[in-house]
């Protein structure tokens, strides 16, 4: 079936010398530019098109855009494959290939379809009801539930295509290019505002495009085309087609996703992305999304060929396809006649008109008379005939208060039935924007209500269905958006003439009654809730709209109700005897359409997922053939693992060298924040628990800070550089917590303090060299400080010059042996390095990571902060009461210290573990318990926090918080772990030098 | 000072030298880095008049008090950051002159003076389409009407905070960036140059290109 011979031979706005060829389920079909894959299929011929959700019911397909409930398919292949794509929305390419969702072995023999003879066991809230008990077997059930139910298939390669992000400011944005949305621009664009207009189709037009409608005494797509060439020559305006405008947030942030190379199929050339994301930020926002047509609730409502009327007109004009042979138009409201005579003039056999108003307008008589189409008043279709198509239809007279049919039916031999239930204006965004819509029984459909941002609705989006009120609307949109912004005088430019024919009112119908003869009336095709189902949740007590949502889970499929929704709340309302104004709208939610991942996620995959901070030596390190450990952002060398050693192997290595002769290490990354101000020891003495008053310059002090709450915060050593002047340095992690820290209490609470702040974390390059041969190295390197203890003592620092270049110099150790950290310019930290390794030869000068580091620190018994403590940890706890001064009148934590919690003898403290067994290296993590049982729970007394293999002390040792651990040194304790135990002997925290005359010295 | 053969610019390891073109054709983005530029950060009451006097005084013109605005020499301007701070950008390696100045007519007040060169480095960029590349990064709008030359802001570009200083209307903007960042930043700028075309031009040719259009102004 490759001779479309459902295309007409002229007319249409495709492009016929551009033949294309395409794949539907395994066959080829052929096709034109500037069709979609909906319009190339109903040009073949090609009705079924998927299965439904849940009763794997044949679908065909109902609509020409986004509003589209049935046909959805799964669009390419392998890395490619995108599920769930609106055929009314693929735009069609050469060799485009898609197939059928939700069936198996094929759409026209569906094993599923056995759903549909056991639907009475299938009713609303049936997983809800069938599947909670017991609570074990869910999982059995879901195995189930996974292979019967969904739609598409998610690729399971990664995605090969580029999708881009980008921001963008504009002062007046239009959603929709229709005749509203052309106009809202053309007013704001006219007087120099910054405007984006997006449209989601490949042509901008909107509801023009499948119309025959004049303006100014022309073909409306004439000024169509002028409008988009004035729009094109404003260099303020930018045109986005092919985008969805799919989120309305706060602050008029808009979401936009552009499909910018879908059209043209899969490509080698990736230079340009397969989609963009815009985030959009507007100053006033224009809706002109239109409206959406609703269906009929009427007895198989479903079947392949039942159409919304503007979409099957839409098929005529804009692709020149009939979308059935014999048809039969079914409407309540007058925008289904202009359909009805441009399917007759497009060679479709309109046999009627079906009209449920008793008196149709007067005005579309003669024309229909003149094309040979019936006009049947007071009546409507109650059931559809036919399965995998419509062959059929029933045809009743309604009753007067549309309760009952009347009489017999008349059946008409049709395998079309176009429908029109009345129109329900796209509020999507309005809604989403925060604006809570407002019935209006006048059209039997929600409009916007007030807004809630800056934004105005117009045209259809707003109840203005006429084309010279849409006209009006968005130039006067514009204009005020516009002026709202500073720009033009506010006043709309004049409207043309149009070729309206003015439509009376329409007569509401919701549910038209049951033909009687177990068909299904759908509300919400996609998720497959029937008219049936919205009664008997109503019966069951649901009267809350949210809650009839989520029971029957209308409007909760991939099209959010967009043609679902008035139906059902109109049910409901007849079934509780409530007004639909009572009954009320559910939210709309973001996006509009569905967004690929790949969109959201933009470029940030891979390696620039999140940013790699590295310090001027990484590429040192790297060459060196270190492997890193990521601290927060950045990386560190964690060892340095010559050929064939372990982790293990390499860490005594590196731990022997520092303790015998000499290692070197990058701790470039300690956070350092320069503070400068009269009041900077005021703001010291404040932020750590211990007394600063009598540091001198040239001296540094280590110093602990708390949160309110007295629990350890944050550590460090801060020098004092001259009267007025500190480096504070902090941990690596910690380093813009506690800048953040520092600015918020002296920004909030001590605004009198005089104070400044600069971080300076990256302006220094810090190379620690650490051990017995320390100071003979720097000694060589560095002529102009005197290195002797009683010159330079241990917590002091110094400026000078080391390997001729100017560099800082602290005297501090954090792996208890003689250190200097060596602080130069950044940009000569490769150059210090070098030559420290050069000139460290002859001590076989040995570089560590931070696994060594922490080795080190843990022999001497010094905390990591975030190791060590967990938010929960005082300074006491870990036994370093030492550090907090008793003497000050204030410190931040001080009063949090005194309360009665912070004393409690079986707090957990700080302590060493020696594991009776010297080859067992306890786990980090682990629990120690009182008691040991087969399996948890077992009562916790504390865990372990660091715990290493010591070369120096030839055996393994950790730290752990243990309940009131300091009164029981010498006690044995049971450590557990994934099952198993250990045992260790709690020791006081400290494994090394415990006099410190190794770092003193 | 050290030898420069000794040191290292944040994105030397990028060799970006091997790869500078002396005429970027057709590219619409044009990167380098400017290396080792001094800057300095500048704290202090500008309502304060021995701040306000001391500060003009070392620095040869009032710090700017317009939020967002960078005012100066060509080779000495300073960036607006907040009510009370500044960073003063100037030629590769005069910042401990610039460092002194200020402290000396400073001293006395409630001020700070940091030298913060070596912490960060400068990514230039300019070319029909670097306004659009900066986009899609940096959320702050750089439409002629709301942000032009002698302006200055801080922001972030995808991940990585930087301080963005448009120089002129061709458009030329320099992105201050902590050096720890710039890797990531220069890799997530040149993928985002991708549509564009990218080219990478050395220093001389980046001033070069920029005397061409404009006489005056910032360096």
């Amino acid at each position: 079936m490759t001779d479309q011979r459902f295309r007409n031979a002229a007319g249409g706005r495709i492009d016929r010398s551009r033949p294309l060829t395409f794949q539907f389920n395994g066959r080829r079909y052929d096709g034109f530019g500037g069709d979609t894959l909906a319009s190339a299929l109903l040009a073949n011929g090609v009705r079924l098109v998927g299965r439904s959700f849940k009763y794997h019911r044949p679908r065909g397909i109902v609509a020409a855009g986004s509003e589209e409930s049935n046909a959805l398919v799964q669009l390419g292949t392998g890395a490619r494959t995108e599920p769930n794509v609106r055929a009314t929305q693929a735009e069609m390419h050469d060799e485009l290939s898609a197939a059928s969702v939700n069936c198996w072995p094929s759409v026209e023999v569906d094993v599923g379809a056995i759903n549909s003879a056991l639907a009475a066991f299938l009713p609303a809230g049936f997983y809800y009801k069938t599947f909670m008990w017991p609570p074990r077997a869910w999982r059995f059930y879901e195995w189930f539930i996974r292979r019967a139910a969904g739609l598409g298939r998610a690729p399971t390669e990664p995605d090969p295509d580029r999708y881009e992000k980008t921001y963008a400011h504009c002062d007046v944005a239009v959603v929709g290019a229709g005749p509203a949305g052309l106009a809202a621009a053309l007013a704001a664009g006219r007087v120099g505002a910054r405007v984006i207009l997006a449209d989601e189709s490949s042509e901008f037009g909107g509801s023009l495009l499948g119309e025959a409608a004049t303006i100014a005494a022309a073909p409306a797509l004439d000024w169509v085309a002028g409008a988009m060439a004035e729009l094109a020559a404003l260099p303020e305006v930018r045109l986005l087609p092919r985008t969805t405008v799919f989120g309305y947030y706060d602050h008029n942030h808009l979401g936009l996703i552009e499909r910018v190379t879908d059209h043209l199929g899969p490509r080698t050339d990736t230079t340009l992305p397969r989609q963009r994301l815009w985030k959009v930020l507007a100053r006033q926002v224009v809706l002109a999304t239109g409206a959406i047509e609703r269906p009929l609730v009427f007895d198989d409502n479903d079947r392949p060929g039942v159409m919304l009327a503007s979409a099957a007109r839409t098929y005529a004009n804009r692709w020149a396809v009939r979308a059935g042979d014999r048809a039969i138009v079914v409407t309540n409201n007058d925008s289904a006649y202009p359909a009805a005579l441009d399917l007759s003039e497009a060679g479709v056999n309109v046999q009627a008109v079906i009209d449920a108003r008793e008196t149709p307008p007067d005005a579309w008589r003669e024309p229909l008379r003149v094309r040979g189409i019936d006009l049947a008043a007071g009546r409507t279709v109650a059931a559809a005939l036919g399965r995998k198509r419509v062959e059929g239809a029933e045809v009743y007279e309604l009753a007067a208060d549309g309760s009952r049919l009347i009489g017999a039916a008349r059946c008409y031999d049709c395998d079309l039935i176009a429908v029109s239930g009345g129109w329900s204006p796209t509020l999507h965004l309005f809604s989403q924007s925060g604006g809570r819509p407002r019935f209006d029984a006048g059209i039997a459909a929600f409009v916007p209500g007030e807004s809630r941002q800056a934004e105005r609705s117009v045209g259809a989006a707003r109840g203005t269905f006429s084309l010279a009120g849409c006209l009006a609307e968005g130039f006067a949109g514009g204009a005020a958006a516009a002026l709202a912004c500073g720009f033009g005088d506010g006043v709309a430019p004049p409207v043309p003439a149009t070729g309206d024919t003015p439509a009376g009112p329409l007569r509401p119908l919701w549910r038209v009654p049951t033909a009687g003869h177990g068909g299904k009336a759908f509300v919400d095709a996609q998720n497959d809730v029937t008219a049936d189902d919205v009664e008997l949740a109503a019966r069951e007590g649901y009267r809350s709209v949210e809650h009839l949502k989520r029971y029957t889970t209308t409007g909760m499929g991939t099209d959010q109700g967009k043609t679902s929704n008035v139906n059902a709340l109109a049910i409901l309302a007849d079934l509780t005897n409530a007004t639909i104004a009572e009954v009320g709208t559910t939210t709309f939610r973001p996006p509009y359409t569905p967004v690929t991942y790949g969109a959201l996620a933009g470029r940030s995959v891979g390696d620039r997922f999140d940013p790699v901070r590295m310090t001027g030596l990484h590429q040192w390190h790297e060459a060196a053939g270190a492997l890193f450990e990521d601290v927060g952002q950045w990386k560190r060398p964690w060892y340095y693992p010559r050929r064939g050693e372990t982790l293990h192997q390499a860490v005594a290595r590196e731990c022997g060298a520092v303790r015998a002769s000499l290692g070197i290490v990058d701790a470039s990354t300690l956070g350092k924040i320069d503070i400068q101000g009269p009041d900077a020891l005021k703001l010291l003495n404040l932020v750590y628990t211990n007394a600063w008053d009598n540091l001198e310059v040239g001296r540094c002090r280590y110093g602990l800070m708390l949160k309110e709450d007295g629990m350890v915060f944050d550590d460090g050593v801060t020098a004092r550089l001259g009267p007025n002047h500190y480096h504070m340095t902090t941990t690596t992690g910690g380093a813009a917590r506690v800048m953040g820290w520092l600015e918020e209490w002296v920004q909030c609470e001590w605004l009198d303090m005089r104070v400044h702040f600069t971080s300076t974390t990256t302006h220094w390059t810090v190379v620690a060299i650490a051990g017995p041969n320390a100071r003979r190295l720097l000694a060589e390197l560095c002529p102009d400080i005197d290195l002797e203890s009683a010159a330079f003592p241990f917590m002091a620092w110094r400026d000078g010059t080391v390997a001729g270049i100017p560099a800082r110099v602290f005297r501090v150790s954090f792996s208890g042996e003689q250190s200097y950290e060596i602080n130069v310019p950044s940009s000569c930290g490769v150059a210090l390095w070098q030559v420290l390794m050069t000139a460290g030869a002859k001590y076989d000068i040995t570089p560590y990571g931070t696994e060594t580091m922490h080795v080190l620190r843990a022999e001497k018994g010094f905390v990591i902060v975030g190791q060590e403590t967990d938010g929960t940890t005082t300074p006491q706890d870990l036994g370093m009461d030492w550090i907090v001064s008793k003497k000050k009148t204030d410190f931040i934590g001080k009063r949090g210290l005194t309360r009665a919690d912070c004393g409690r003898a079986d707090r957990k403290q700080l302590v060493g573990l020696l594991p009776e067994n010297s080859k067992d290296t306890l786990q980090e993590g682990a629990q120690i318990v009182a008691e040991i049982r087969p399996k948890p729970p077992m009562p916790m007394e504390g865990h372990v926090t660091s715990s290493y293999w010591s070369a120096a002390l030839g055996r393994p040792f950790a730290l752990a918080l243990l309940m009131g651990g300091r009164a029981r040194h010498g006690q044995t304790v049971a450590v557990s772990s994934y099952g198993t135990t250990s045992w260790a002997k709690v020791v006081p925290p400290i494994f090394w030098d415990k006099e410190g005359e190794r770092l003193r010295g | 000072m050290v030898e420069p053969y000794l040191r290292q610019s944040p994105l030397d390891h990028l060799s970006l030298d091997a790869r500078a073109v002396g005429d970027p054709g057709g590219a619409g983005v044009v990167a380098g880095e400017r290396r080792f530029i001094a800057k300095v950060s500048l704290r202090g009451d500008p309502a304060d008049p021995a701040f306000a006097a001391g500060a003009k005084t070392a620095l040869g013109f009032a710090p700017p008090v317009a939020p967002n605005t960078v005012d100066g020499k060509r080779d000495r301007y300073a960036l607006w950051l907040g009510p009370d701070e500044w960073l003063v950008v100037g030629a590769p390696d005069t910042q401990d002159k610039t460092v002194a100045a200020l402290r000396a007519a400073l001293a006395g007040c409630h001020a700070a003076v940091t030298d913060v060169s070596e912490g960060r480095t400068i990514i230039r960029l300019t070319g029909a389409h670097a306004r659009d590349v900066i986009a899609k990064g940096c959320p702050i709008d750089l439409h002629p009407r709301a942000f032009g030359p002698g302006r200055c802001a801080q922001s972030r570009y995808a991940r990585a905070l930087v301080i963005l200083h448009q120089l002129d209307e061709a458009p030329t903007f320099d992105l201050h960036v902590d050096r720890s960042f710039a890797d990531y930043l220069w890799r997530v700028i040149e993928d985002a140059s991708l549509e564009y075309g990218f080219a990478v031009v050395a220093e001389p040719v980046m001033a070069a290109l920029k005397r061409r259009r404009t006489p005056q102004g910032q360096d």
